[in-house]
């Protein structure tokens, strides 16, 4: 048996709260236009994850898989992934492919980088026959041992930050272009974005937007890459905007926009996703000092409704009980927002193994500390152990918490990814005033109807 | 013109116009977008509805996030099975090894669930690593007394069909366990049945009016003891055959047990189903019970059915699914609806299934293995189909396509099996068939148009055709006037 360092505190996960890198370097890719996501790796990670994301966008979701073999992942998988790409190139004729690689692909070590400069050469040199079609190629390297989705998700948009963002030379106009990088919302949450970028009247880049590839309208003709998306173009000018706000907290040493900062010189405002008043004051007030302009009055009139319906509803949240889980940005933007309205999250978990979770989730309770639990690393079975004690009201989640509101007879609140067990989970609006009072509204009902189905007359009224 | 990859070529056939034998078997092409899984994927759902197991899949947390409640395979009691179980490893193991951690795992989980045995899932990387998986399951074993059983399912080493392949080899190490408890003389086994939404307790109930006793079923709704004594049944009546004919094969070599293959799904091969048993035991009683069964059954079906028919006769239909038998029961139970099939393949199949598969199709119908989106898409609309068959990955196809869809898949909440699964389906595809929002969809106006054009350019055709028939009929005719008269003359 191997030897092992230290470590001897072994466990299982049991129900994962987490998913693995390549997917959401998939959605991320998925979100530029004109490109596809080719998974290098074997075939099957590649159709689970089309799989899982079907069931929540109710989308086609082409990804393609250089598809290992036993042979390939003894000798390397340069000859495959050449295939691959090759074949995609024809099939699909993208503007871009977007490379993202498995645990497998990353355990043998392989060179993707170059590969692919190996490949782009034979390419020029006319030694592949891809009909004369030249995609642009870049990587995104995405072991799942190392991390999370989100991890995915982040790399994949610096990989095509720097592929496709001029570096080097700053443009010298200084445009008022704002940069926006989105975290892993809803489709709707993005089209939330677009109204607010373009409500300032200036130019911009929103990477990445899957608003319409993962939640288009009716088609014709089966659209190989469907419309929407980044443009690979406005990814490009990225370099010379006014400022990047990033939204959530990416976890890692470099992202996009410490790049853009490093490389073009782009001035960077990290802000927590816009869920909850002060999250979004932070976030439109970021957008007006880029832009140089003032927040328009729309969404003034938007702020001013939302307070009056937390002043409506005041009573019938505050001082309840919420479990919240999910990706470490969102359920500290979460946690923020409940804060703000009185409930407490009395269980505050990601699957994600970050260590700065815990102090992240402390800085966003402004008004409550009490009876905090927050996990990081853990599992709905953990998850459950915890709440057992704490009595939760309600819980506020993606669909996997089914569970935990069977065994704890309390309503789930669906939100966030995935939501597979109900229709419109890509058009549930978390972002902005409105999506704060979209999240504010639902919560208040469903803990309405709780308490009207206890009562055994019913209650009509407020 | 649908493009099919120069590779794939040889994958693709229109029955009367190619001529050659389908290619398959093998693995997906490099860059195409395949609706396949891999190996793991295979053994994951053969194993999965064993309900007092602990599932538990090593490797990196993906293969067991994505495949957490992936079936809908219901049980009677324990579901064990319904839990996501993952050594979850990490940077450190890939570096310095799996082994500790399974083995911390395997006894945290057996310690907690108390199962009645463990099965262990090797994932890619495992494969990769060398864990030395078969040592740790035997250690534990020894240490808590249930079986811990490897299943060999790295999901690179070959495609769902090796997958099925581990997964008998698996369960083919719970057979034998148990030779005490008694076993009727007219006992079978089914294999290859999984009971999504219950359809092993709809099965096991034919059985059972017949006056014969399922010994185990492997595995819907399985136990392990159940699996214990399948060795002492007097036949495996094999369901899912591209799956299961493997364990009924290992079984017949060691316990002498013939198998025969059936399918569930539609009238015919339902009521085969039931009638093969009986005739395998040369029973009157059981053989006057099946015949009073089927009567009854189909008798209370028929007219039910002949009510979605009749909005239903004549569409068009397309079937992927995983395995092939399914499709051939499904071109049949389309047919009951008056339905043809017009594009039909699966992920797995042999080259005998699609021999079959032409043998029962009409001339013109498209005949794939291993497809893609492209591809489907692309035959669905040049065939005109009016509903597709398949699982998840299909449907946004269909949808966007603009016809209607039927989740015949792993996680379907819909029992399709036996004579009430056969209303369902009708049902089901009357449902989504006849539903009004297809008028609005784009791909279908389009299709409808230039459908519309084709008929029109034929009628033209035609006309055309009768025109210069007339004119040819006219010149013989003055011809034969001609010759007559020079006969006359
Ligand atoms: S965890 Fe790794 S190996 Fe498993 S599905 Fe994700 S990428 Fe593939
Ligand atoms: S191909 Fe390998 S890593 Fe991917 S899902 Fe299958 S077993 Fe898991």
């Amino acid at each position: 048996m191997t030897v092992s360092v230290a470590e001897e505190n072994y466990t299982s996960t049991r129900n994962a709260c987490k998913l693995c890198s390549p997917l959401g370097a998939c959605l991320v890719l998925r979100g530029i236009e004109g490109c596809i996501p080719l998974i290098h790796g074997s075939q099957g990670c590649s159709t689970y994850i089309r799989r899982y994301g079907i069931s929540h966008f109710r989308e086609p979701l082409d990804i393609a898989s250089s598809n290992f073999v036993e042979s390939t992942a003894i000798f390397g998988g340069r000859e495959n992934l050449f295939t691959a790409l090759d074949n995609v190139t024809r099939s699909y004729k993208p503007e871009a492919i977007g490379i993202t690689s498995t645990c497998l692909a990353e355990t043998i070590g392989e060179d993707v980088p170059m590969y692919l400069r190996q490949y782009l050469a034979s390419r020029e040199k006319g030694g592949r026959d891809t009909k004369g079609l030249a995609p642009v190629l870049f990587y995104a390297s995405t072991p799942s041992y190392k991390g999370t989705h989100m991890d995915g998700f982040h790399e994949a948009i610096l990989a095509a930050v720097s592929a496709l963002a001029g570096f080097g030379e700053r443009v010298p106009v200084k445009t008022d272009r704002i940069n926006l990088v989105s975290n892993f919302v809803s489709a709707e949450d993005l089209r939330e974005l677009h109204s607010i970028l373009q409500s300032f009247g200036v130019p911009y880049t929103l990477l990445p937007d899957y608003s319409e590839s993962l939640d288009g309208g009716t088609w014709e003709t089966y659209q190989k890459l469907p419309e929407g998306g980044t443009k690979i173009a406005d990814i490009g000018r990225m370099g010379e905007a006014a400022g990047t706000v990033y939204l959530g907290i990416p976890p890692g040493k470099k992202d996009a926009g410490k790049w853009l900062e490093e490389n073009c010189g782009v001035p960077l405002f990290r802000r927590e996703l816009p869920i909850g008043i002060e999250n979004n004051d932070a976030f439109f007030s970021s957008l007006s000092e880029i832009s140089g302009k003032p927040v328009p009055d729309l969404w003034e009139r938007q702020r001013s409704r939302l307070i009056d319906a937390y002043i409506d509803g005041h009573k019938y949240v505050n001082g309840k009980r919420a479990v919240i889980y999910g990706e470490e940005d969102f359920v500290a933007a979460l946690a923020a927002f409940l804060d703000e309205i009185g409930v407490v999250p009395v269980i505050a978990a990601t699957g994600a193994s970050n260590p700065g979770f815990k102090a992240h989730i402390q800085g966003a309770l402004k008004n409550t500390r009490r009876d905090v639990e927050i996990l990081d690393d853990a599992d709905f079975v953990t998850i459950l152990a915890h709440a057992r004690e704490l009595a939760p009201d309600f819980i506020l989640g993606h669909s996997k918490g089914l569970y935990l509101s069977r065994e704890l007879g309390i309503p789930l609140i669906r939100c966030g990814f995935p939501v597979h067990d109900r229709i419109g989970g890509q058009r549930i609006l978390h972002l902005g005033y409105r999506g704060t009072l979209n999240l504010f509204d639902l919560i208040c009902n469903s803990l309405m109807e709780a308490k009207q189905n206890q009562f055994d007359k019913g209650y009509t009224y407020l | 013109m649908v493009e099919v990859l120069a590779a794939r070529k040889q994958q693709v056939l229109e029955k009367g116009k190619d001529v050659f034998n389908i290619e398959c078997e093998k693995p997906s092409t490099a860059g195409s977008v395949s609706q396949r899984a891999c190996v793991f994927c295979g053994s994951r759902v053969v194993l999965y509805p064993i309900a007092d197991a602990v599932h538990l899949i090593h490797g990196p947390i993906g293969c067991a996030a994505y495949t957490w409640e992936l079936r809908g395979s219901l049980s009677s009691g324990p579901e064990l099975h319904r839990l996501s179980f993952s050594t979850d490893i990490r940077e450190h193991e890939v570096i310095y090894g799996g082994e500790k951690k399974l083995y911390a795992a395997l006894k945290e989980l057996i310690g907690a669930y108390k199962p009645n045995a463990a099965f262990v899932y090797c994932t890619c990387i495992i494969g990769l690593i060398g864990d030395d998986v078969e040592a740790v399951c035997a250690k534990v074993e020894k240490e808590v007394g249930i079986p811990v059983i490897p299943v060999h399912s790295e999901g690179f080493k070959g495609t769902k069909k090796d997958g099925y392949k581990a997964a008998c080899e698996a369960a083919f190490k719970l057979v034998g366990k148990d030779d005490i408890t008694p076993v009727s003389k007219t006992s079978i086994n089914i294999l290859g049945e999984f009971n999504l939404a219950g359809e092993t307790w709809i099965i096991k109930d034919y059985y059972k009016r017949m006056g014969v006793e399922v010994t185990a079923c492997i595995t819907g709704d399985g136990r392990v003891a159940e699996i214990g004594r399948a060795h002492r049944a007097k036949l495996n009546v094999v369901q899912c055959s591209g799956s299961m004919t493997y364990l009924a094969k290992m079984m017949e070599e060691k316990y002498g047990i013939p198998y025969i293959r059936v399918s569930y799904f539609g009238i015919e091969d339902m009521s085969k189903a039931l009638y093969d048993v009986a005739e395998y035991f040369k029973d009157e009683t059981i053989l006057h019970n099946t015949q009073e069964l089927v009567k009854s059954e189909v008798n209370a079906l028929l007219p039910k059915l002949t009510e979605y028919r009749k909005d239903l006769e004549g569409k068009k239909a397309g079937v992927y699914v995983g395995g092939s038998f399914k499709a051939f029961s499904m071109v049949k139970a389309l047919r009951h609806l008056g339905m043809e099939t017009v594009v039909v393949g699966s992920q797995t199949g042999s080259p005998e299934d699609y021999e079959y598969l032409k043998e029962i199709t009409n001339e013109g119908t498209i005949i794939l293995d291993d497809t893609n989106p492209l591809e489907l898409s692309g035959f669905i609309l040049e065939k005109g189909a009016d509903l597709l068959i398949g699982g998840v990955k299909e449907r946004p196809i269909a949808y966007k396509m603009g016809i209607g869809f039927c989740d015949h898949n792993h996680e379907r909440k819909e029992a399709l099996a036996g004579y009430e699964g056969m209303l369902n389906f009708a049902r089901e595809v009357h449902t989504s068939v006849t539903s009004p929002v297809w008028k609005y969809s784009p791909a279908r106006i389009k299709a409808a148009e230039a459908a519309q054009a084709a008929e029109a350019a034929q009628a033209a055709e035609a006309a055309q055709a009768a025109e210069a028939a007339q004119a040819a009929e006219a010149a013989q005719a003055a011809e034969a006037a001609r010759a007559g008269k020079e006969i006359l003359v």
